[in-house]
């Protein structure tokens, strides 16, 4: 019953995942290499790289790796279903909850200390991918020579134009991608 | 909203256009969503973003499928909410299915390294672009306690690194006891 395993699993990791991607990096690892033995630790390794490197919820991409591996396409949909259920049951009440009694005055309260909240966190997860993008994996140095100039000028062209004229973001971060690697392989 | 087939159908676009550039942690497909839902298709507010941003966060589970399942139901209730989740999920889906196959080939290959390069500074920029807006509306409000919520969760979190679940839940509370007060008083802090 390896599907079965496979959803009870991501399911458990859904569920106990609190605070973003790498919060849930443990508990993966706990679950998929240590218990069941899906994956070694070299190949976890790699899947967090390959995670980082692609779109999408680090808690997904490794339920689709995972499952794809050991039980084909079937085993990727039954760990991500398991994985979101969770959040469906959970999310789901508290939107209605949240429609039933947004205008009770704690709960208002409540969501005016939040919106602050949620913008410090946007930033700082801003910052961190900032600092990885323009240094490297060592972190911010006052170093001149180990700044990537490339990044800096992408990062400040990107954000003159969103700024300026509106762009699409997806156009600012395709086109980034873009200009960027061919300047990458060139210079 | 109407429950019409294009509606839906802008729903799913949407949440799998943002998905499939949502690189680097969950809060990434905030300022993504704020610029469809809000400043293009003027399907949401502001501030109602925010909040979803903020229960999204408080429950379990993926940050990005969190927020799509809020923006779903409040727009077209639960099969909107479905709808939502799969535009969400079937991009990491699908891209991790294909890599899994031969992902040795593409986590050594140089050119889709330096292209993601480039990306991540290309996000960085969407997520300053929709940081200013909101952070400079916040201080732009005048009032003291957002912005020193704002700073204070900042340095807690970024520079000591504490525990998201604490921020929120003293923020929360925060909020809920100076509304309060403030409606017993009749003033308005926050």
């Amino acid at each position: 019953m390896i599907y079965l395993q496979l959803f009870w699993s991501f399911f458990q990791i859904g569920l106990f995942s609190f605070g973003g991607g790498m919060a849930a990096m443990p508990l993966i690892q706990n679950q998929v290499v240590d218990i069941n033995g899906w994956l070694t630790l070299a190949e976890f390794t790699d899947l967090i790289t390959i995670s980082e490197m692609t779109p999408g919820p680090i808690a997904i991409n490794s339920a689709t790796f995972v499952g794809t591996q050991i039980a084909g396409l079937g085993g990727a949909l039954v760990s991500t279903l398991g994985c979101i259920l969770p959040s469906c049951i959970i999310v789901s009440l508290l939107a209605w909850l949240y429609g039933k009694y947004k205008e009770l005055t704690v709960i208002k309260g409540v969501l005016a200390g939040l919106r602050p909240t949620v913008v410090a966190l946007i930033f700082s997860a801003g910052l961190s991918i900032l600092v990885l993008s323009f240094w490297g994996q060592g972190g911010f140095k006052w170093d001149i020579s180990s700044t990537d100039f490339i990044a800096v000028t992408l990062f400040a062209a990107g954000l003159f134009l969103l700024r300026e004229f509106k762009l699409n973001p997806i156009f600012i971060m395709l086109g980034s991608g873009v200009v960027g690697g061919v300047c990458y392989l060139l210079l | 909203m109407g429950k019409s087939f294009k509606n839906y159908f802008t729903l799913f676009k949407s949440t799998f256009s943002l998905s499939a550039f949502t690189f680097g942690g969950g809060y990434v497909i905030i300022p993504l969503m704020k610029k469809k839902f809000v400043d293009k298709l003027g399907w949401l507010e502001e501030e109602e973003m925010l909040n979803m941003a903020a229960l999204a966060q408080s429950s379990p589970g993926a940050m990005a499928v969190n927020v799509s399942i809020l923006v779903g139901w409040r727009l077209m209730g639960i099969s909107g909410a479905l709808v939502a989740i799969v535009g969400t999920v079937l991009p990491p889906l699908i891209i991790l299915s294909v890599i899994s196959l031969f992902y040795a080939a593409f986590r050594d290959n140089a050119i889709v390294s330096v292209v993601l390069k480039g990306m991540m500074a290309g996000v960085c920029a969407v997520i300053f672009d929709v940081v200013i807006t909101m952070g400079g509306k916040i201080i732009k409000t005048k009032k003291l306690l957002p912005v020193l919520i704002m700073f204070g969760a900042f340095a807690v979190y970024y520079v000591l690194h504490v525990n998201v679940i604490y921020i929120i839940l003293f923020c929360g509370a925060l909020g809920a006891l100076v509304s309060l007060h403030d409606k017993k008083a009749g003033k308005e802090h926050i």
